[in-house]
């Protein structure tokens, strides 16, 4: 065997199961129903509302942001075996951290829907599985300002481009992605090659680091 | 800092969903530290793991969602910590784990000058450091699962490739495999298994009682 064996985690693996997943939330019951209002049809640039957290605390900016998000993230985890309970606080907290960790948001280096997908799936592994996260030391952004807007414009696009290629890729494949990110791939499966077209999105992230790097130096 | 030898897809698909053992996210994270094309890399497999956030479908959040989230805000202490930069021979997610200098490790000797210190993680996998004189092979051992091996120091050299600061040497179970520390400097390695290391017999014998610490 030449690939890499890997533990398969299957949604109870990984929650722990329902049992757990349910008493998790049992003192805050979900209260009401009724959905919040959509944001506006024609989407904001999200990692630019980011940026307007980070940098001015802007409550609006933060409140199209969880409009937006926390409900994905809520569905996000309950793909991921979740009850809808514990994904509702796990969302929140999610939405906390953002707001809490703003200041380490690098445009050049992720989009807002990457970054929270980060801080989603740490939070998914320290509540639901109850282990530790290792993560890489965060490099500090931002060079000067105009580098940085145009390097997050240029990410931006290509973060694009890698979702429409993603949707693009044979039925399959589109599938072992997702089920990979829910935490459901049996070792063969996450052993398959994916085919995920990454080129071009990262020489343009490895690019940043690398006036990241120099600015630092 | 260049590196040569990187991550496979599986590994960086696999830390990117979230469904390694902490054994291998504690090898991985430590190699990010030290290799850009790899952080460039991993940032791609974020992306796409962003992708399927955004299209995920929605669940209602309750009415009052945002409020609560917004009081959970200006109650808590805010998290401000800066961002350290990576020095010394262990990468920062390392030294949560085993403090910041080789004078802190509880090593166990394995003869020759040899020595390994395990490190406590969640189960489903194991990770050690291991520190083996320059000009010393690395003890013999099968092994069951996968090794995943991160060099911190030294030139840790194998089946004809060197590996140096920073670069990856995956080895499957039934891979032939003959490590050993180049002249020169200490080579000084965290090495992550799926499954316990299988010392050949009589070395196995002697040192399972050291190895089930």
């Amino acid at each position: 065997m030449t690939s890499v064996s890997i533990h398969a985690t299957k949604p109870d693996a990984i929650l722990g199961g329902l049992g757990y997943a349910r008493t998790y939330h049992s003192s805050h019951a979900l209260k009401g129903a009724e959905a919040l209002p959509e944001p506006d049809p024609t989407e904001p640039n999200w990692t630019d509302l980011v940026i307007r957290v980070r940098d001015e605390q802007d409550e609006a900016a933060f409140a199209l942001l969880f409009n937006h998000f926390a409900p994905r993230i809520k569905g996000f985890l309950m793909k991921s075996g979740a009850d809808a309970a514990a994904a509702e606080e796990c969302a929140q907290d999610v939405m906390v951290t953002l707001w809490q960790k703003a200041a380490q948001f690098d445009p050049t280096r992720a989009s807002a829907a990457t970054w929270i997908f980060t801080i989603a799936r740490n939070r998914r592994i320290d509540v639901f599985r109850r282990q530790n996260r290792p993560e890489p030391t965060d490099l500090p952004w931002g060079p000067e300002p105009e580098a940085e807007a145009a390097d997050a414009l240029a990410l931006q696009q290509e973060t694009r481009k890698l979702s429409a290629a993603l949707d693009a890729l044979p039925a399959k494949q589109k599938d072992i992605v997702k089920r990979a990110f829910y935490g459901e791939l049996s070792h063969a499966e996450l052993a398959e090659e994916t085919g995920l077209p990454l080129g071009t999105i990262k020489s343009r992230i490895r690019l940043a680091l690398e006036r990241l790097r120099r600015a630092m130096s | 800092m260049k590196t040569t030898h990187h991550l496979n897809e599986q590994l960086q698909m696999g830390y990117a969903a979230g469904v390694l053992p902490e054994a291998f996210n504690l090898v991985i994270a430590s190699h990010l530290c030290l290799s850009d094309e790899s952080r460039a890399t991993q940032c791609c497999y974020d992306a796409v793991g962003g992708a399927v956030l955004d299209k995920c479908e929605k669940e209602r959040m309750s009415v009052d969602a945002l409020s609560a989230t917004l009081h959970q805000i200006k109650t808590c202490a805010c998290d401000t910590s800066a961002p350290k930069i990576c020095t010394g021979v262990f990468p920062e997610p390392l030294q949560g784990y085993i403090g910041e200098n080789l004078e802190s490790i509880h090593w166990h000797s394995m003869g020759k000058g040899v020595r390994q210190a395990n490190i406590p993680t969640a189960k489903g996998a194991c990770v050690r450091l291991l520190f083996v004189p320059a000009g010393q092979a690395v003890p013999d051992h099968g092994r069951q699962g996968t090794e995943v091996t991160l060099v911190l120091q030294g030139i840790y050299a194998d089946m004809g490739e060197r590996y140096s600061r920073g670069d990856i040497k995956i080895t499957a179970p039934d891979a032939p495999s003959q490590p050993v520390a180049e002249n020169g400097q200490d080579c000084i390695c965290l090495s992550a298994t799926d499954a316990p290391l299988k010392f050949h017999r009589w070395l196995h014998r002697f040192l399972h009682p050291l190895l089930k610490r």
